[in-house]
């Protein structure tokens, strides 16, 4: 069978990909930020893929993120899709009106794109070409609204109709960790009404705060309605926390993980285990789904922390079969049969 | 060297903001208007209903005609209260009389994953949250689930035209839909 096909439609399903299944079947999913490269060339966008083969659920295209320029996320969820990855199609509406917003959604869906998550944007101070015009024409929810009306409905916001409409699976951002905490968990249910299916979080170094935030969801039976995914990384040092934590809007890290880092010998090594350490923890917690992993610039360390944290168990994620020539899907291929080995032992 | 306040360089300055005006800027009219919420909402109540009542006038002159002196009154009113942007679709009673159009991001929907750990704004640093404003407003409010309902898309086409009239218009319509069927 040929992996860039759709699945079949499955009953009380809205999409046809792999994501939607599984979370759905009630597997405990992991997906990964992918790092958008700086090029037209697409084979460094199937090399940064291949680093995640056969350990992630999905792949999550950032549009700008940080309100850099990169490839556009259409375009890396196109590529991705041609090889059989399930991409996470990120939309930011700092950079686009409703009119391209709602064309790009029915071109990657048309591409095979599955899940689309939507996201306000971070402003256009925090990147590399602060004189941009911030455009934030829709806002998240409205953007959540929208697509589910192009989906539902099978029509534009201006009521025009559309003769195939996008089966998406639709997701949203959630930041636990900013204030109006007490808002936060309402916002959820907000963005629920809106539409969200499943939602993906900011950054958790502070368990104890995430907890407070699941408790006010379960509380409300939120997570019977939407996904729950939560966003971890590991830190490259304890520098690379202090700047995340001034620089990067909306990260909270706490003083103690800071700490942490800064009383190892091997910040990067340590960095790796906090990030396994939280994951254990965050899986615990009722109304969890699964776990968003953004490695930033480590991305070879994402299949070591899905392996040691034992998250996926001993279920296997969809893995590419390499063709002739493949070689970043081999060398993933080859990592991987050795770590099974090893495990094996 | 530039003065501090035309040196882009080292401040960011959201557009619509005028440099010297945001640093200048201490809120404290707007942030009256979101701790005296319940007030303002009473307020406006009372000025909806009033307006209402007025709808035969409105009419007879011709609502095209009354929405330029009526736009100039509300403009003056709404941007001394609330730093008011005259969108022309106002929100202020579902959120908590903290004007979204002052968000950088203009959402209409809640804060952004970007509050500073201080309540401030993520893109103006010195500036409060628009939306943890308007959460604190709306809990001095009677009505206060109506932060909760999701609100729709801006439309830009109606930018600079009056909302009290629009809202009259619309309730008057409504009352007469009633009455009639």
């Amino acid at each position: 069978m040929d992996p860039s096909q759709p699945l079949s439609q499955l009953p009380g399903h809205s999409s046809r990909g792999r994501l939607e299944r599984i979370l759905r079947r009630g597997d405990f999913a992991v997906t990964a930020e992918l790092n958008p490269p700086d090029t037209a060339d697409p084979h460094e966008v199937y090399d940064r893929g291949a680093v995640f083969d056969g350990w992630v659920d999905a792949m999550n295209a950032t549009d700008g993120s940080g309100a850099n320029c990169h490839m556009s996320s259409v375009g890396i969820c196109a590529l991705l899709t041609r090889v059989g990855y399930a991409p996470v199609l990120q939309i930011s509406c700092r950079d686009r009106n409703r009119i391209a917003i709602q064309g790009d959604v029915l071109g990657a869906a048309a591409m095979g794109v599955n899940n689309v998550l939507c996201l306000t944007g971070d402003g256009v101070q925090a990147g590399d070409q602060p004189g941009a015009k911030p455009v934030f024409d829709l806002d998240c929810m409205s953007l959540l609204q929208t697509i589910r009306t192009l989906r539902d409905e099978g029509q534009f916001l201006s009521g025009r109709k559309i003769t195939a409409p996008p089966q998406l699976f639709l997701g949203a951002a959630i930041n636990p960790f900013a204030p109006p905490h007490d808002f936060r968990a309402l916002r959820l249910k907000k963005k629920i009404e809106a539409g969200a299916q499943f939602v993906q979080s900011q950054y958790c170094y502070d368990v104890p705060m995430l907890k407070k935030y699941m408790d006010q969801v379960t509380d409300m039976g939120l997570h019977e309605n939407c996904f729950i995914l939560i966003g971890v990384g590991p830190l490259a040092s304890a520098h690379a926390a202090r700047w995340m934590r001034s620089n990067v809007p909306g990260v909270h890290i706490p003083d103690y993980i800071i700490g942490r880092l800064e009383g190892s010998k091997d910040q990067k090594h340590e960095g790796k285990q906090i990030c396994i350490d939280i994951i254990r923890e965050v899986r615990e917690i009722a109304g969890v789904s699964g776990i968003h992993v953004m490695a930033y610039r480590q991305e070879e360390l994402v299949a070591d922390i899905v392996r040691e944290s034992g998250v996926i168990a001993n279920r296997k994620p969809w893995r590419r079969e390499p063709n002739i020539g493949d070689i970043a899907v081999i060398k993933a291929a080859q990592k991987k049969a050795e770590i099974w080995a090893e495990a094996q032992e | 060297m530039l003065p501090q306040a035309l040196d882009q360089t080292t401040t960011y300055i959201s557009t619509g903001v005028h440099p010297t005006c945001r640093l200048g800027a201490k809120y404290t009219v707007r942030l009256w208007s979101v701790r005296n919420a319940r007030l303002l909402e009473w307020v406006y109540n009372t000025l909806a209903d009033a307006l209402l009542k007025l709808h035969w006038l409105w009419n007879y002159i011709g609502y095209h005609r009354v929405e330029r002196p009526v736009v100039v009154i509300e403009k003056w009113a709404k941007s001394f209260l609330f730093d008011c942007r005259m969108c022309g679709q106002c929100a202020l009673s579902e959120t908590g009389m903290s004007c979204p159009m002052n968000c950088p991001k203009q959402l209409r929907n809640g804060p952004c994953g970007g509050v500073r750990a201080n309540g401030n704004c993520e893109v103006e640093p010195d500036m409060p949250c628009v939306w943890v404003q308007a959460w604190q407003g709306n809990q001095r409010m009677q009505n206060a689930s109506k932060i909760l309902s999701v609100q729709p898309p801006v439309d830009q086409s109606l930018k600079g035209r009056s909302a009290w009239l629009r809202e009259t218009a619309k309730r008057a319509a409504e009352n007469s839909k009633q009455s009639h069927g």
